[in-house]
């Protein structure tokens, strides 16, 4: 990473036929930052994540992440970043344990550092007699919050989290946040899609998508100011009131 | 390597936690063999007669005597001839034989209720063996391969067939599919796992719970329903996991084109099960079908295997004639192989 950004785009451009998803978007996010990337249904944003993780091509344009180009290398940038998707998803009728092995296994640890991560991961999320328990047995904040260590446990340099906090209380969202900013601190970049835009306010930046572009791109206060707005509710409403796409 | 391997015990972990699948799927291909091998079967037992006697003499008590010992019928007596229309039209009989001896000369007419053909035809063919059986016949038969005529010579091959397409392509299509619904598709794509070895870590599993139950259904085969496997089973074993590997790819390729676990079940039930129970010849013979559906059979993987089984198990014939049927489900392989791959790789 010789520039200092963990994701640099440039001109990124999808398109599937005669539609493009994401058009021509570029910008960078720096080491340790936590970036909200916020659009409406059908912005383009899971279109944008995908070029991003290595799992599709970009039609044109170019980009990289952790250092490594999305086009040419996406089997390094697969080795150096971590994933959670919308939908909660650990293997159900796995324990917590093992889970985590897998996960890890899957990410080249060896054995011994499984050990230790998975005992500190109990340790911190106090989840030790849990750990034998399958993981569809236990209640869905911790669930969200094991898919999260599992996702960092190989200390990746970009974790890309696609709708984390997808149906859970505000209490356990505010909790989960708090792992959030603990990766953070020690130095793995944060690449967060959401639909809560209070949770948008915990981000060092935010991007906002709309139609496959990014019409705006600050920290929270800037954009508040920007837009002479007093939540970031208001200010996303300004931005997307000309989407046309979406529901 | 040990990527690979914790993908193998994972899936391992999913099969073996489910228990109830697990259980059906160890449990019906016994089902299955001891069923068919024993309660259904084409044979005709138990066929309802009586006889109608103008006079007796030697030669009509003597075949009552046959009719009443053979283990085929069930004797229901003497009847004059007028009660034998309506014990039919009632089915309290099956067959009718009459006797009609005329100055040392016995001439024989059967009735038959023909109502079932096949039950129709069989009991004539056993009465006419009974009635016959007393002359010298000038025919000399001999059945080879199968000398009892035991159905469940017929039908083993064919549940075999039959289990291994609904284990190996329906199993591994619907748990690939289920971790594309769940999400978790997701999750082994973006990571540095190969999208082969992803895929190999689901085949394997099922190919080892095939080869168990192979195993299982070719130690009842030959322990209970006798077929004699002893001189053959190593060219028996490597025809059929030639067709789990096809089975399997069959299941893969299924997975690429659907998206939920729904008609994966739907797509590997209607496409793959129901063709292999009619037009497979485990129970209609191919040689019997109009020619538009004998065409449509030579696509159903499970036709030649039933048929290489059946020259395998049963007739005992050594791999040489069995070429045409490995060299098809060998090419089936190859040509599904290549479709699933490139179906997988665009999806990527």
């Amino acid at each position: 990473m010789d520039n200092g950004f963990a994701i640099s785009v440039r001109n990124l451009v999808k398109g599937f036929g005669g539609f493009t998803a994401v058009d021509n978007i570029s910008f960078d996010v720096r080491r340790g930052e936590i970036f909200g990337f916020l659009g409406a249904n059908g912005a383009g944003k899971t279109t944008a994540m995908r070029m991003l993780c290595g799992l599709s091509c970009p039609t044109s344009g170019s980009g990289t992440v952790a250092g490594y180009d999305i086009a040419r290398q996406a089997e390094e940038i697969k080795r150096h970043i971590g994933y959670m998707s919308q939908k909660f998803s650990l293997y159900g009728d796995l324990t917590v344990s093992e889970n985590l092995t897998l996960f890890s296994t899957v990410y080249g640890m060896s054995d011994k550092d499984i050990r230790l991560k998975s005992d500190m991961i109990f340790k911190t999320l106090e989840m030790e007699e849990m750990k034998n328990c399958l993981v569809k047995d236990i209640p869905v904040g911790w669930k969200q919050k094991l898919a999260f260590s599992a996702a960092t446990m190989h200390a990746p340099d970009v974790v890309f989290l696609d709708e984390p906090t997808g149906g859970v209380d505000p209490v356990t969202r505010r909790k989960f946040w708090e792992l959030i900013y603990q990766a953070s601190s020690q130095g793995i970049t944060i690449f967060v899609t959401t639909h809560y835009l209070d949770e948008a306010e915990y981000c060092n930046r935010i991007s906002i998508m709309v139609d496959g572009r990014i019409k705006a791109l600050d920290s929270p206060e800037n954009l508040k100011k920007e837009y002479a707005s007093g939540t970031m509710d208001e200010v996303f409403r300004i931005v997307a009131k000309d989407a046309k796409r979406g529901d | 390597m040990p990527v690979f391997i914790s993908m193998i015990k994972k899936e391992a972990l999913h099969l073996m936690r489910d228990s109830r699948t697990m259980t059906v799927v160890l449990i019906m291909p016994l089902v299955l063999l001891l069923l068919f091998g024993f309660a259904i079967s084409t044979e005709v037992n138990n066929v309802n007669v009586v006889a109608v006697v103008h006079r007796h003499d030697d030669a009509s008590r003597e075949l009552i005597e046959k009719l009443r010992a053979n283990p085929y019928f069930t004797f229901k007596g003497i009847v004059p001839f007028c009660e034998v229309e309506p014990m039919l039209r009632k089915g309290e009989v099956d067959a009718a034989v009459i006797l009609d001896c005329d100055k040392g000369a016995t001439a024989y007419q059967i009735i038959v209720d023909a109502s079932n053909p096949s039950i129709g035809q069989t009991a004539t063919g056993y009465m006419e063996s009974v009635i016959n059986g007393g002359m010298v016949s000038p025919v000399s038969v001999r059945t080879l391969y199968n000398p009892r005529l035991k159905s469940a010579y017929n039908f083993v091959p064919g549940i075999m067939g039959m289990i291994f397409i609904l284990i190996c392509a329906m199993m591994t299509s619907v748990s690939i599919v289920s971790e594309k619904e769940t999400g978790t598709m997701n999750l082994l794509l973006v990571s540095p796992v190969r999208p082969r070895t992803i895929i190999l870590g689901k085949i394997v599993p099922y190919f080892i719970l095939s080869c168990v139950i192979l195993a299982l259904m070719l130690a009842i085969a030959y322990s209970v329903l006798g077929l004699p496997l002893s001189s053959n089973i190593v060219n028996v074993v490597w025809v059929s996991l030639l067709y789990i590997v096809l089975a399997l790819l069959l299941g893969l390729f299924i997975s690429t084109i659907v998206s939920t676990q729904v008609t994966a079940l739907l797509v590997s039930g209607v496409l793959l099960m129901l063709p292999v129970i009619m037009l497979s010849g485990m129970i209609f013979p191919i040689e019997n079908m109009p020619s538009l559906l004998q065409y449509v059979s030579c696509v159903i993987p499970a036709r030649w295997y039933i048929s290489a089984m059946r020259t395998l198990m049963i007739q005992q014939l050594p791999v040489s004639y069995v070429v045409t049927e490995v060299s098809v489900l060998s090419g089936m392989a190859l040509a599904v192989l290549f479709l699933a791959v490139k179906k997988f790789n665009i999806i990527q």
